[in-house]
């Protein structure tokens, strides 16, 4: 006889069990600790970090080890822990003029005060497999030089001064800034809003729209005025204190895209902006945030907003993994009540169609 | 004025006793016209009732900017306890209120003061909380409405005497319109926009 | 490393203040999909941290909580919910529907009639009901405003046009209190009757979509229809194999691959009272017979 399906719950237990075995691997293979994945596995840590909104190596590490490698499923967990902290307000505005600056390139100008600084990067390695690296490396000591003195003013500053750039749009000092883990969000939405969605949004999702717009859609005719990625101080104003109190430093990578000009009969031409930042070294994602940022500002801008990436609505609903992939992985919760449903229509619709044609069949015999 | 040593106590237990008044403000919510009790012990500012300070503790926060009416305000008391136990931040402007504390209801501002909400946000409305003489003896009120099973009969003691009326522009309005919760000591009863009035005997 | 520490039912209590003041709003204002600002949940979205959030926004220690899934207590995604609130409120469970007080679903209304004083919370994909046939939120926004629901009724209508029938099978339409159209969530049309006159009260969460709604107790709820297109229930005609009603939604249950397959109640608590009590069916309802399935 048929006996309804038991035993869930220990299916669940046994299937977490097995989980854990797997991530486990071959026990004879040792185990992969947090300072490696922290420090060999550091790009993804920085996106984790990003994409999970909280700057903390450790615990970013410890969620790509729990989730197996799996990047996604790493930000949820990190998303997840940071829902239940407290919160104890808002940080001053890190200035990124003053970063300890390890790499910075400009594409718009040969060189730059305070230079153009290669750093850590794979832009011009061959991408060739590198047997060397399967084990035992050691790699040579990177070359050294005393920290520079000189400033390092941002390349979209050193335009701003002679107009050539908007300038940058100044918030109200005193006016909130929006936090959409903490307000339902509603369109139109503000650029803070839009920032702070893109800056947690995912960077595939973001690199496709941003490279649909040098494709034509949604065209802003880009420059990489600034890429720079290095460390700088966070500061922390505690109301009762009355000044505000250093927290550390934390690295960030901040791009800024100088774009398509735009000008009227009342308003001299001058470039316009784009603007990506992350935690860590995440260029790729502070790049393509800068794209979809500088198009999503079209109706700002007074440009016609047709392509996907200048849709708001599209791009800020469908730009969280964490999101996209809890609905889109909801497809593996049963559904038969639904499909029954569904199915108990179909039937009828096949049934009435087949007593149609037969119908129409029979009479056409008699004719 | 009151040090904070001398301030009224909030919950006993923040936790529970949240959870407990939320669920007698939700049942008054869904059953318009029944009377809850508030269970939870909370201290209360001069001129507070228990109910109303316990759906203070429970409901507000930073985020809900308050309005006290004169009576609320004629001492800090009130105002110095919302924001030492709610962090709630007092408003002078009624039409941006979340909630509006009244004390003396017989001196109830115009309910054009208040938010409405909007069409597209009818939720961005003021809730009033409103201190009654009495929600058990007075004047019978029969009531119809969602929450309600046919009709629903509350006798009270209201001030203002004409209180149903003046609701009677939530039926003009709706889905914009303004939500009340009566209080009296640890009794509430809470009054939907959606809530008509069929009949009021004396 | 931080070690993480969690407050009764998880959520912390500025969380819980936001979401029950959208409780009240959307109580206030039936139909009405208020917005909330969800917070990332331990469970995936999609996965009910709608109706999570809720949940642990209205869960109390003398609460009796039962959790299904398709109608059923024991679905993998009931069992782990139901865990997490055992875990993080220490509340009482039951599978019965007649002893709880909360009753949280995925996709059904339970088959016995729910009493003043539960609380039904449904977990809710997608809460508005014109998003497939408008995309922007900008815009139905604005239909919801101004009562605007042409376009539900055309697309019915167009259905009539090309099938004869309204092909709306499940998450069908229905209008609140005479005013907001509204998604059921994703419940088979044959649940729709129950939620009209409920005497429970109704809550629905849409994480993901961050929207609290509820229909209160003794509200009218009318699934769309035309006059000469009637709304009809839906419900394969067979009695339970297991049980023998005749007047519960049933699931197909598949026995082999030669067409052989049977039909069982799909609200598992109601079947059981049901056997308890002395009634069984068949066994054997399928068209083929059906192999021994253990």
């Amino acid at each position: 006889m048929y006996v309804a399906v038991k035993g869930g719950e220990r299916a669940i237990e046994n299937a977490h069990r097995l989980l854990a075995h797997e991530r486990r691997g071959d026990r004879d293979v040792p185990e992969v600790t947090l300072a490696q994945i922290s420090e060999q596995l550091a790009l993804g840590v920085d996106r984790v970090m990003t994409e999970g909104s909280l700057y903390d190596r450790e615990l970013a590490a410890l969620a790509i080890k729990q989730a197996r490698g799996d990047m996604i499923e790493a930000i949820f967990l990190v998303r997840a822990f940071r829902a239940t902290l407290p919160r104890f307000g808002a940080t001053e505005p890190v200035n990124t003029g003053a970063m300890q600056v390890r790499r910075r390139i400009s594409s718009t100008f040969k060189d730059v005060p305070g230079g153009q600084i290669l750093g850590p990067t794979f832009d011009y390695t061959h991408r060739l497999l590198d047997p060397q690296l399967a084990e035992g490396f050691v790699p040579e000591q990177p070359m050294t030089a005393d920290a520079s003195q000189a400033a390092t003013p941002r390349v979209t500053d050193i335009l701003g001064r002679d107009g050539l750039i908007e300038s940058s749009p100044q918030a109200d000092s005193d006016a909130a800034v929006g936090d959409l883990t903490r307000e339902p969000l509603s369109f139109p939405a503000d650029r803070d809003l839009r920032l702070q969605n893109l800056a947690r949004g995912d960077e595939g999702f973001l690199l496709a729209l941003g490279y649909s717009t040098q494709r034509g859609y949604g065209r802003n005719h880009p420059f990489a005025g600034e890429i720079r990625f290095g460390e700088v101080e966070v500061e922390f104003s505690a109301e009762d204190v009355g000044f505000a109190v250093p927290l550390g430093s934390i690295e960030l990578t901040e791009c800024q895209m100088v774009n398509q000009f735009k000008g009227s009969t009342t308003e001299a031409p001058c470039f316009t902006r784009g603007y990506g930042l992350a935690f860590g070294q995440s260029e790729r994602k502070t790049m393509s945030m800068a794209l979809v940022d500088r198009a999503l500002r079209a109706r700002e801008l007074g440009e016609e907003a047709e392509a996907p990436a200048q849709d708001e609505e599209f791009v800020m609903s469908h730009s969280d993994n964490v999101q996209s992939t809890g609905f889109v992985e909801h497809l593996k919760l049963p559904h038969y009540v639904d499909f029954q449903s569904e199915l108990g229509l179909l039937r009828k619709l096949r049934q009435e169609f087949a007593e149609a044609n037969e119908a129409v069949e029979m009479q056409e015999a008699a004719e | 004025m009151t040090t904070i040593a001398e301030m009224p106590a909030g919950f006993a237990d923040k936790v529970l006793s949240a959870q407990s008044t939320f669920r007698s403000v939700m049942d008054a919510m869904a059953r318009p016209g029944s009377v809850q009790r508030v269970a939870a012990s909370v201290g209360t500012p001069a001129g507070m009732m228990r109910g109303a300070a316990a759906i203070a503790l429970t409901l507000f926060d930073h985020d809900t900017p308050i309005w006290l009416d004169a009576a609320m305000s004629a001492t800090p008391d009130v105002a110095r306890w919302l924001k030492f136990h709610a962090s709630a931040p007092v408003v002078t402007d009624s039409a941006i209120a979340s909630f509006a504390l009244i004390g003396d209801a017989a001196n109830l501002p115009a309910l054009e003061r208040f938010a409405f909400g909007s069409s597209e946000y009818p939720d961005r409305s003021t809730t009033l909380i409103l201190q009654v003489d009495s929600l058990t003896q007075g004047p019978a009120f029969e009531l119809k409405g969602p929450g309600i099973d046919g009709s629903a009969l509350l006798q009270a003691m209201i001030k203002p005497r004409d209180l149903f009326q003046r609701l009677s522009i939530n039926e003009a309005l709706f889905p914009r319109g303004i939500d009340v919760v009566l209080v009296h000591d640890d009794n509430i009863v809470a009054i939907p926009r959606t809530t008509r009035l069929i009949a009021s005997g004396v | 490393m931080n070690a993480p520490t969690y407050n009764f039912a998880y959520l912390d209590e500025q969380t819980k203040r936001m979401i029950r003041r959208a409780i009240l709003k959307a109580i206030a204002i039936p139909g009405y999909q208020v917005p909330f600002a969800s917070r990332e949940m331990p469970m995936p979205y999609g996965w009910g941290t709608g109706g999570v959030q809720v949940t642990a926004a209205i869960l109390g220690p003398d609460d009796v909580l039962k959790v299904i899934d398709q109608g059923s207590d024991d679905t993998t995604n009931a069992i782990s919910i139901r865990k997490f609130f055992g875990k993080t409120a220490g509340v009482a469970t039951t599978t019965s529907t007649t002893d709880a007080t909360v009753i949280q679903t995925r996709h059904r209304i339970p088959e016995a009639s729910l009493h003043a004083g539960q609380v039904l919370v449904y977990q809710v994909p997608i809460p508005e009901p014109l998003r497939f046939l408008e995309p922007r939120e900008t815009e139905t926004r604005r239909m919801h405003a101004l009562a605007e629901y042409g376009l539900m009724h055309v697309k019915l209508y167009e259905d009539i046009a090309r099938f004869g029938h309204i092909a709306t099978a499940y998450a069908y339409p229905v209008k609140v209190n005479a005013r907001y159209l509204m998604d059921p969530s994703p419940t088979p049309k044959f649940d729709n009757p129950k939620m009209d006159n409920c005497a429970a009260l109704q809550l629905f969460g849409a994480g993901r979509e961050k929207r609290i709604y509820a229909i209160p107790p003794y509200t009218t709820v009318v699934s769309l229809d035309f006059e000469d297109h009637p709304f009809t229930r839906y419900r394969f005609d067979a009695p339970c194999a297991l049980c023998g009603a005749d007047n519960s939604y049933l699931d197909e249950i598949v026995t082999d691959d030669k067409g052989g397959r049977m039909f069982v109640c799909s609200d598992t608590d109601f079947c059981e009272q049901r056997q308890a009590a002395g009634h069984h069916g068949t066994e054997s309802a399928a068209p083929h017979k059906e192999k021994a399935h253990v």
